[in-house]
């Protein structure tokens, strides 16, 4: 074939592939793009009790990181405020991964048969047939002063006074956000280990290595990539969430989602945008450092 | 079944105006062609913004069979409801807010005042919110954005409060209240009389206030005075060393352990309270009814430092102005005031602003429970017709005049709002 003929194939066959990507790109300029746009616009904008006012002025960030200079060595509300966010999120993390992995394994390795697999993973969308909120709610009446395991404890002679601590706390917060979101991590994780050639574990086992051995150095690593995915969704949503460790937390517990939340609510928008912000900032820092240890997309 | 039934009622009516209508039309003209129009002036729909506090479906049901007018309620949260006036005024038509808001409200110019003529029974809407005062004469108190400061603006499009009365009526009042602690009188356990007790170790772990700033930072207020640590100047509106010595205290309890919970909204303060997690929060009047519906034994407890009240009225959109709109909404304003509404609201426990035609659409016995804390002659039914008290019970704090003329402040936007806020973000963090 000549050059030319070959070269205007090229052509053509990459503008089918703008084509194809169009649509999605589109839609992510107009819906994620253009509005981030706005908000770090709005973010550098000044603001009065009942409107946003178009003159740049940094006041949403400065009075968002009010006194931490001057409050030294004490922590500002905004350190605080993400030191718990970063907190809650890490114990989250670091459940849901250890109890998602382990489901993901059981479902990947102990379940032999196709259909047993996937009514087992079926299983574990049940709770997703109810709202987030009433999932979350049904804690309540469970963990408070006088609730079944208040009682159940009292009547098993455990404690002689109700636990305190088992409600609108950090225990609650973390248990409701990892009962929420190990879902999150199980399907990835699974996602990848069920791609894991079992030749690989047989050789590994015919080469006399332990099952620990076989679990650190062919299972993790070839899941890696499922990880990394799972970590992302429950980092980026407990990052932002201000709903869960509302009700939770019984509305004591400060959270980077809360803040913008109340500033929002006090019609302080340039406040709230520049939050939002710097939220988003640190969220991303969070993903790319994740990243960067598995490179996801050359493992998928 | 009942659905069906006012459906039923309903639409014979339409037929019978709709026929009304051709008949008329058609003696005039000879033609039947009038139907479509006289079927489109009898759709007279309403867009009501507001919290859910005041929107009862019997109320719109009655409102329609009365007027035919049609309420379509939107319902939000006191916040949201400033937040949309103020971003989306178009998609509302009357808007039921509270006077604190006004100050945020006015400025945006979102607003269309009422024209107090046009008010039927304007000249005798309570005193409370003309002249702050009972109508006994009594003097209540004015702290923080009493109704009566922001009431009149000093024209039709002004963005300026009037001292003086004006016919410009930024919200013609409907419904306000007295607002006061709840308490668990079945696990405390002894007599509480003071907004200190909110704070007294006593309660420690069980105590609780609303996490909404502008509200809680008032509840805190009341109980610095109570505790005689300090004495502000005007608790709704704190300069920004009193905002931080409130602040100071509220965190000092947070962090000794004295709260079980913040709540937002009615139904979080009704679990609190109902399940025993906490036996002293700051509590709304229904709330309190809400948890002794359940079986539950729940005071909503008169304090000797007085009350913190709230009011709440009607304006319409500035969309509204000129439109046909206006006049149905005029039309709504005035059935409200007429009466069956006041009534309604004040056998929930609030106030109607016209006590004169509330009273003649109650009995004698309610009107006695309710309004001049009489002890009720006979079983006090909820507007649902459930029982809510026995006969013989007085209602807690009383009459009309103890607990209106026991308001010390009003709900308010300061003018340190922003400065608050903040303040109250570490609160929370602390």
């Amino acid at each position: 074939m000549a050059p030319a003929a070959s070269g205007l194939r090229k052509i053509a066959v990459r503008s089918i592939a703008w084509l194809q990507a169009g649509p999605m790109m589109l839609v992510f300029a107009l819906f994620f793009l253009l509005p981030l746009v706005l908000v770090v616009i709005v973010s550098v904008w000044d603001y009065n009790e009942y409107e946003m006012i178009p003159a740049f002025s940094f006041r949403g960030y400065t009075d968002t990181f009010e006194g931490c200079v001057a409050n030294l060595p004490e922590l500002c509300t905004i350190l605080k405020t993400y030191l718990k966010t970063l907190k809650l999120c890490l114990l989250t993390w670091g459940l849901t991964l250890l109890i998602g992995f382990w489901v993901a394994y059981f479902l990947a390795f102990h379940v032999r048969s196709k259909t047993w697999q996937i009514v087992l993973s079926l299983l574990c969308t049940i709770p997703f047939w109810t709202s987030n909120v009433i999932r979350m709610i049904a804690w309540i009446p469970l963990l408070g002063r006088n609730g079944l395991v208040n009682q159940g404890l009292i009547g098993a002679g455990v404690v002689n006074k109700p636990v305190e601590w088992l409600l609108f706390s950090e225990f609650s917060v973390v248990l409701a956000l990892v009962h929420l979101f190990t879902f999150f991590m199980v399907v990835p994780i699974f996602n990848s280990m069920i791609r894991i050639d079992k030749r690989l574990i047989e050789a590994a086992y015919d080469a006399g290595a332990s099952g620990w051995q076989t679990l650190v150095n062919i299972i993790i690593p070839l899941a890696k990539p499922g990880i990394v995915i799972g970590s992302i969704f429950v980092i980026t949503i407990v990052m932002g969430d201000f709903v869960t460790i509302g009700v939770m937390g019984g509305q004591q517990i400060a959270s980077a989602g809360k803040i913008i939340e109340s500033r929002l609510s006090a019609l302080q928008f340039p406040a709230a945008a520049a939050n939002a912000v710097i939220l988003l900032g640190i969220t991303v820092l969070i993903i790319s450092a994740l990243t960067r240890i598995v490179d996801v997309r050359k493992e998928l | 079944m009942t659905d069906r039934s006012k459906k039923t009622t309903i639409s014979r009516r339409t037929l019978l105006k709709g026929a009304a209508g051709v008949a008329g039309f058609a003696a005039g003209s000879g033609t039947l062609l009038s139907a479509p129009y006289v079927h489109a002036a009898d759709a007279k729909v309403l867009r009501y913004l507001g919290t859910a506090v005041n929107e009862g479906d019997e109320i719109s049901k009655k409102c329609l069979a009365d007027t035919g007018i049609k309420i379509e309620y939107i319902t939000a949260t006191t916040d949201d409801v400033t937040k949309r006036v103020i971003t989306q005024p178009n998609s509302f038509d009357v808007l039921d807010t509270e006077y604190f808001s006004l100050k945020k409200l006015v400025p945006s110019g979102n607003i269309f005042p009422l024209d107090a003529r046009k008010i039927k029974e304007f000249d005798n809407i309570t005193p409370v919110f003309t002249k702050g005062e009972l109508p006994n004469g009594k003097k209540i108190g004015g702290q923080g954005t009493a109704p009566w400061k922001v009431l009149y603006l000093e024209g039709a499009n002004s963005k300026t409060f009037s001292a003086t009365p004006t016919e410009y009526v930024t919200l013609i009042p409907t419904v306000y209240n007295a607002d006061t602690l709840g308490i668990r009188p079945d696990l405390i356990k002894r007599p509480i009389s003071s907004w200190a007790e909110l704070l007294n170790p006593e309660f420690k772990g069980k105590a609780s206030i609303l996490n909404i700033p502008s509200i809680g930072i008032m509840d805190a207020a009341l109980v610095v005075e109570a505790t005689g640590q300090y004495k502000y100047a005007d608790k709704g509106n704190m300069t920004k060393a009193e905002i931080d010595l409130t602040m100071k205290v509220l965190t000092e309890a947070k962090k000794a352990g004295q709260f079980r919970a913040f709540w937002k909204d009615f139904n979080e303060s009704v679990n609190l309270m109902a399940s025993g997690e906490t036996v002293i929060q700051s509590m709304w009047s229904p709330a309190v009814t809400k948890v002794r519906s359940m079986g539950i034994a729940c005071t909503f407890q008169p304090l000797k430092e007085g009350y913190r009240s709230w009011a709440s009225g009607f304006c319409v959109s500035k969309a509204v102005g000129g439109s046909p709109k206006l006049d149905w909404a005029y039309e709504f304003v005035n059935w409200y005031l007429s009466g069956w509404a006041g009534a309604y609201l004040n056998r929930q426990g609030y106030y109607s602003a016209v006590l004169s035609t509330a009273k003649a659409n109650m009995t004698e016995d309610e009107w006695g429970y309710w309004m001049e804390g009489k002890p009720a002659k006979s079983d006090i039914k909820a507007p649902d017709g459930t029982l809510m008290e026995k006969a013989g019970a007085v209602r807690d704090g009383g009459s009309y005049d103890d607990r209106m003329g026991g308001v010390v402040c009003w709900n308010a936007v300061m003018d340190e709002n922003d400065y608050m806020v903040r303040k109250w973000n570490e609160f929370i963090a602390a």
